[in-house]
């Protein structure tokens, strides 16, 4: 079997003393759109970060390309694998259209600053996040679903194949969140990119991943599509949350029913 | 609209120009030049202004020619490179610390450079030379203090500026301990080193200078577009392929070398590490260290002070360092007063 571009193999992550996964292993299928979802501290985040370069394991490693990630030069793991931050600081009286520039740093030096390619990109990658009409507008100004709107701009201009999101829709109110979410699936399904992002909510990802991993405890619990994986066992395993799961009549994903509390919400008459 | 302009060859290579910023640019020059030219003609032997130029270019009398090459265009080069060099420690440290109370003059560095030059005035006597060498190794161990105590996992802005503060008060009382134990003559001269000062400075402390310049200048210029992605965050930086640790020791290692030479030539001079950064910035409008334009800015900032220093009081010459804290003292109660209304500090 062909390897995937982006694994983990048996990768033991921590901070300090603090193990926070232990002899992990994880293929990012190429192509997919893969969603990490788990309870609080499940190591979602730090998991990303490994796979992005951001924290060194403490045994294993990541490979991308076959290559050990954290021996690769900075800027060439900077043009295959993307990621977009959880929480990123937008300088002062900075531009829309200069920020999302700053995505073309990879590919820049110091005698070639901004090619005509450059150009081109930065202005598909405001198209295609319809962030174009703000480009001269300073990004303290917007609203947040815009604001976030403009770093996955920043983060499409570095033309990667793979794109790391971690929970790109945190902070936002439900119609940017789908609207983000939309915008992922667009790039996955349209650019052919393979995504990764690390989701909170068990519907929006059971509808908008093509291949879920349900981590608990720094440990892969189950992953696979979504409608074989989503479970009420797999739900009360991994949150310990009691669930019917339905067929979500848009999407026919599956759609997870938290029990109800007794005596709520039974109402009789 | 942004003025920001690509300069292409036909080979490939591109250049991004902001012609606001390169504008700045010019401007503060010209202007750094022309208060040089007043600088370097007014004093006991006043010369016009065709006169000095002149002379610069070598058509001076011998007269003129001594009191140029060998007095006041020593003097004036100082200052250029010290404010040029004081501006660009503050311009790094600031955009590393994403802050703009994270300069070095008041983070500590300039609190070290002092006590190691106080140290080797009170305690050993030295001459000058030991002074100024006093002066950088105390910046230099200072420096190294700050970033091992601000360390976890990376040095972060806000826990930079907390150290750095930490830091200086231990730094200011042992500096006020130095001076308690020196005898009056070694107090007199401690104090007067403390006050930053132009005067006397010739053509020794001019050749170390434009030396360290020649190095860390093209150094830190070209780690100018890193610092501007750290800017971002460490993980946005990480993301776009930034070496994150490597370009922040790179830079806070050329940041604290400048301010400790800069203050090994001319003593601690207040507040151009803190405001010329700041001033440039709102010159250029434009996000990010404005590396260039906050050399440039200090540069003329400090010939300004020194010509005020020299010049408006009429015979009683002030130490240039005096001027500078006046104006910055003021600056900064309005640095503090427009940042704290815009909730960053």
């Amino acid at each position: 079997m062909q390897r995937q571009r982006l694994t983990a193999e048996s990768v033991t992550l921590g901070y300090d003393q603090r193990v926070i996964a232990e002899d992990l292993s994880l293929e990012i299928p190429d192509n997919s759109f893969t969603v990490i979802v788990g309870p609080n501290a499940c190591g979602k985040s730090t998991l990303l970060r490994a796979l992005s370069r951001m924290l060194r394991p403490t045994r294993g490693q990541v490979l991308l390309d076959g290559h050990v990630i954290h021996s690769m030069p900075a800027k060439k793991v900077a043009k295959t694998l993307g990621l977009l931050p959880q929480s990123s600081i937008a300088p002062d009286g900075i531009t829309v259209a200069d920020l999302v520039a700053r995505g073309r740093y990879p590919h820049q030096g110091l005698l070639r600053q901004w090619s005509p390619e450059d150009e081109r990109i930065v202005e598909e990658s405001m198209a295609a996040t319809r962030v174009g009409e703000l480009a001269d507008r300073y990004v303290d100004e917007l609203s947040g679903g815009q604001r976030q709107r403009v770093w996955i701009a920043m983060a499409l201009a570095q033309q990667t194949p793979l794109l790391l999101l971690d929970e790109p829709t945190t902070y936002l109110d439900i119609q940017h969140q789908l609207e983000v979410l939309d915008l992922c699936a667009e790039l996955h399904e349209a650019q052919g990119r393979t995504l990764v992002a690390v989701l909170h909510d068990l519907n929006q990802a059971a509808r908008y991943a093509t291949h879920l991993v349900a981590l608990r405890d720094g440990r892969v619990v189950a992953e696979g599509a979504p409608g074989e994986v989503v479970t009420a066992e797999l739900v009360e395993q991994v949150f310990g949350v009691k669930s019917q799961i339905i067929d979500d009549p848009e999407s026919g994903t599956p759609l997870v029913i938290p029990a109800a509390r007794r005596g709520i919400g039974v109402r009789v008459g | 609209m942004k003025a920001v302009k690509a300069l292409r060859t036909p080979g490939g290579l591109s250049l991004r120009i902001d012609s606001r910023a390169a504008g700045a640019v010019l401007l503060l020059a010209a202007a750094a030049a022309a208060v040089a030219v007043v600088l370097i003609g007014s004093g006991d032997f006043p010369m016009s202004f065709g006169d000095v130029v002149g002379t610069l270019l070598g058509n001076g009398t011998a007269a003129q020619e001594f009191i140029v090459q060998d007095v006041r265009l020593p003097r004036v080069l100082v200052a250029l490179l010290v404010g040029a060099s004081l501006a660009l420690s503050g311009a790094v440290f600031q955009s590393l610390a994403r802050n703009p109370l994270g300069s070095p003059d008041v983070i500590g560095f300039s609190q070290g450079s002092t006590v190691g030059a106080l140290t080797v005035i009170v305690l050993f006597g030295g001459g000058s030379l030991a002074v100024a060498g006093g002066a950088v190794a105390g910046g230099l161990v200072t420096g190294i203090a700050v970033y091992t105590l601000a360390w976890k996992r990376g040095v972060q802005g806000f826990r930079l500026v907390l150290v750095g503060i930490g830091v200086a008060a231990v730094l200011t009382a042992l500096i006020h301990f130095l001076i308690t134990k020196a005898n009056l003559v070694d107090a007199t001269r401690a104090t007067l080193w403390m006050t930053g000062s132009l005067d006397g400075r010739d053509w020794a402390q001019v050749w170390p200078l434009a030396g360290m310049c020649a190095v860390l200048m093209p150094l830190v210029f070209a780690h100018g577009r890193p610092l501007r992605m750290l800017e971002m965050g460490d993980d946005a930086a990480y993301a776009l392929g930034v070496p994150v640790e490597r370009t922040r020791v790179v830079l806070m290692g050329s940041g604290v070398l400048f301010i400790a030479g800069a203050t090994a030539a001319a003593g601690p001079i207040a507040f151009v590490a803190l405001s010329a950064p700041q001033l440039a910035r709102r010159l250029t409008r434009s996000p990010g260290p404005n590396l260039a334009s906050a050399a440039v800015m200090g540069a003329a900032l400090l010939l300004f002070a020194d010509w005020i220093a020299t010049n408006a009081f009429g015979d009683r010459m002030l130490p240039v360092g005096v001027v500078t804290a006046v104006l910055g003292g003021g600056y900064l109660l309005w640095l503090l007063v427009t940042e704290r209304r815009a909730g960053r500090i």
